[in-house]
């Protein structure tokens, strides 16, 4: 009896499944099947248009003795490194200032948050015009009567991925210090209350018990922050133009220049499957930490 | 009244293709968009106009690098414009290869192009498997040394006439506080002054071979040494100036900041600009006053395959009036270049571009990068200059070897 009345499984929920079906779609095609796309044509020698010629691993080879790539992959690791920390630093070091229940929280929260309403090209043109030596901080610090000071990282090669850096956090602190702030709201006030007549300072209360409960808040932000280290591309293009020289070079730069100014597909596609393979790098093991721990109880 | 003014503009939507219908829309996209560039637009569009055809206008901001990207993907992704520039040369050689080009031969044979296009070497880089696919429509050259003759008074030394004179006078300069050479921080300016250094030290011949042969054994041969050693001076004498465009740099020349620039015949416009007179404020020294030849680079158009018979055939019309006389002569007078044809006489033209007609006349020619070599092995030796340029921790024995290595496997 109750055999033949059990619901086939495929069938469950079926209108939920048949709306799925579009997206479900979209991501094989799109999202699959293109990357499968890109990485099979990375192994030919397409020109302009893809052709099926293939010379094995001559892309890769040639990538990595590239020493634009080289010089890409260290300026997104510096970036990247760089990005994470401090976001998280000054994002969570300004929600918790702004939580101090000071007065004119909303208007110092929109003053923050306002840079990311800016696109990265805005960002970059604005953050090129202040650190340029004539007309910039440097301008503005020697006209205040100190002649020898010196500030112009974009015209250093040594030191011009700082000078995107800095622009790259102001865009994008803001948004991770009101995720944080909502995070600092959600903690329960009794919680605050139980610290304060155990006497703990506030300081600690902030990293050893609010910071382990905004866990999740912790990993949106970092979702959030890693997405925008790995599509750094309009920054660049609007704050150096990857200069001076190639010093500021990043990897999508690389790739976005090859497509389709150098017309060589084949080395863009070998350049974008080596992102993706390190993204995949550090996704899968977190993945699987972060979801396959919970099935297995 | 709100009913009434909504058949009004149905019967304006329903109007408006049929009176287009007469005269056929062709949309042209390009990257000419600075002031004396869409005046020289202008005259094509004015002239196309005149045959009762429209000239759409698709302009597009930015530069080369940022049109072609549009243009490539515009066409090959099956909404092809009626026609576009690009450089003439390679840029466009795969897409030709693909059957996306319309075939021009018909015209050109109509119009007797293989015996009025001078250098004929423009014809052949629009020629492949003896079919013609694009209009050649101008010549610029790149071996220009700008100097101005206001920051060498000031520095109190003569006006050179050649390159070691310059580079001679180069300590005086800075003396003076003055950069001796101004140059834009882009990677094709770089990389276009190395090329001028190569044909003006090491002759028209080694760069030849170079860049059109492919010969890697002598890109890393004592000839080339000579062009990196002077490519390492123009480092030294470039390494204030910290501007990115070259009309930026160009600039310091006009006010005398700088005391000269290697930069194509397109600078001249802006000294124009400036009012500056030629030999009085500003000379140009072709070759770099050391061998008086000019390359042959310049912009071409091309005419994507539609289906539409009808635009078709204003393809051929527009393609047929590009390298009529008359339009020639506007469109070139305009934008400072000089005309592909032979037979064409520019009364107006200014000092230096005189000087240009005469190189051209005598057929002291070279063929321009783009035509020689293809877009990928152009990008590495850009990276490389650019590099070399700003770093000067690199010795010009490293960067000979590297540009060695990407000779040897260009295509």
């Amino acid at each position: 009896m109750s055999a033949s009345v059990r619901p086939v499984q495929l069938f469950r929920n079926l209108n939920a499944k048949i709306a799925a079906i579009p997206m479900i779609l979209t991501a094989l095609v799109i999202f699959v099947g293109c990357s499968f796309w890109t990485i099979f044509y990375s192994f030919t020698n397409s020109k302009l248009l893809p052709k099926l010629k293939f010379v094995g691993i001559d892309q890769y080879e040639r990538l990595w003795a590239s020493n634009r790539w080289l010089i890409s992959i260290e300026n997104l690791a510096i970036y990247g490194f760089c990005t994470l920390v401090f976001s998280l630093l000054i994002g969570f070091l300004l929600a918790a200032l702004l939580d101090q229940k000071i007065r004119f929280e909303n208007t110092f929260r929109s003053i923050l948050l306002y840079p990311f309403a800016l696109s990265f090209i805005v960002t970059g043109l604005v953050w090129q015009w202040v650190l340029n030596p004539q007309f910039g901080i440097q301008k503005i610090v020697r006209d205040l009567g100190f002649e020898s000071f010196t500030f112009d990282p974009l015209y250093n090669p040594d030191i011009v991925i700082y000078g995107v850096l800095i622009a790259g956090l102001w865009q994008g602190t803001g948004l991770i210090m009101c995720l944080m702030l909502a995070g600092i709201r959600g903690i329960d006030q009794e919680i605050w209350k139980a610290a304060r007549i155990d006497g703990i300072k506030t300081w600690k209360t902030y990293v050893f018990i609010v910071i382990p409960m905004m866990r999740p808040i912790f990993i949106t932000s970092l979702v959030i922050i890693a997405s925008q280290i790995v599509r750094v591309y309009d920054l660049v293009v609007a704050q150096t133009g990857g200069g001076p020289g190639i010093a500021s070079e990043v990897p999508a730069k690389y790739v976005y220049d090859f497509l389709f100014l150098n017309q060589n597909l084949g080395q863009g596609f070998a350049a974008s499957t080596m992102m993706l393979v390190t993204v995949a790098i550090v996704i899968v093991p977190w993945a699987y930490l972060e979801f396959g721990r919970r099935k297995h109880g | 009244m709100r009913m009434r003014s909504s058949v009004v503009a149905m019967v304006a939507c329903l109007a408006l293709p049929i009176s287009a219908a007469q005269a056929v829309e062709l949309e042209v996209t390009h990257w000419w968009t600075s002031g004396g560039e869409a005046a020289a637009v202008a005259e094509f569009a004015k002239a196309f106009d005149a045959t009762g055809n429209k000239w759409v206008d698709g302009a597009i901001a930015g530069s080369g690098g940022v049109a072609r990207p549009i243009m490539i993907s515009r066409i090959t992704g099956g909404d092809p414009m009626a026609a576009t520039q690009f450089n003439h040369g390679r840029q466009a050689e795969e897409l030709v290869e693909a059957g996306l080009m319309r075939d021009l031969t018909a015209e050109a044979k109509a119009g007797n192009w293989a015996k009025l296009v001078n250098p004929s070497s423009l014809l052949d880089s629009c020629t492949l498997d003896g079919k013609i696919y694009c209009v050649p429509v101008n010549i610029h050259s790149w071996q220009w040394l700008w100097l101005s003759h206001k920051a060498f008074a000031e520095a109190g030394v003569p006006v050179p006439t050649n390159w070691d004179e310059f580079v001679a006078a180069a300590p005086a300069l800075e003396k003076a506080g003055k950069i001796p050479l101004a140059m834009g921080q882009q990677s094709w300016q770089t990389s276009g002054a190395f090329a001028v250094l190569m044909v003006a030290l090491a002759g028209p011949d080694v760069f030849q071979k170079v860049y059109k042969d492919k010969d890697a054994k002598l890109a890393a041969g004592p000839e080339i040494a000579k062009v990196f050693a002077a490519a390492d001076n123009a480092r030294k004498m470039a390494s204030q100036s910290k501007v990115q465009d070259w009309n930026q740099a160009t600039n310091m020349v006009i006010t005398g900041q700088a005391g000269g620039q290697i930069m194509g015949d397109w600078a001249q416009g802006e000294f124009q600009v400036a009012g500056q007179v030629a030999g009085k404020d500003y000379s140009c020294l072709p070759g770099l006053g050391a061998n008086e030849v000019i390359s042959t680079g310049g912009d071409a158009f091309y005419f994507p395959k539609l289906d539409d018979p009808e635009k078709t055939k204003a393809q051929g019309q527009l393609a047929s009036l590009m390298m009529s006389k008359e339009v020639q002569v506007n469109f070139n007078l305009k934008k400072g270049s000089l005309p592909v044809r032979g037979d064409v006489d520019l009364n107006a033209a200014n000092d230096c571009m005189k000087k240009g007609l005469a190189i051209l006349a005598k057929g002291n020619i070279i063929s321009d990068p783009n035509q020689l070599m293809t877009p990928d092995s152009l990008g590495q030796i850009n990276d490389l200059f650019v590099e070399f340029f700003n770093d000067p921790s690199i010795t010009p024995q490293d960067a000979q070897k590297r540009f060695a290595g990407i000779v040897s496997k260009a295509e």
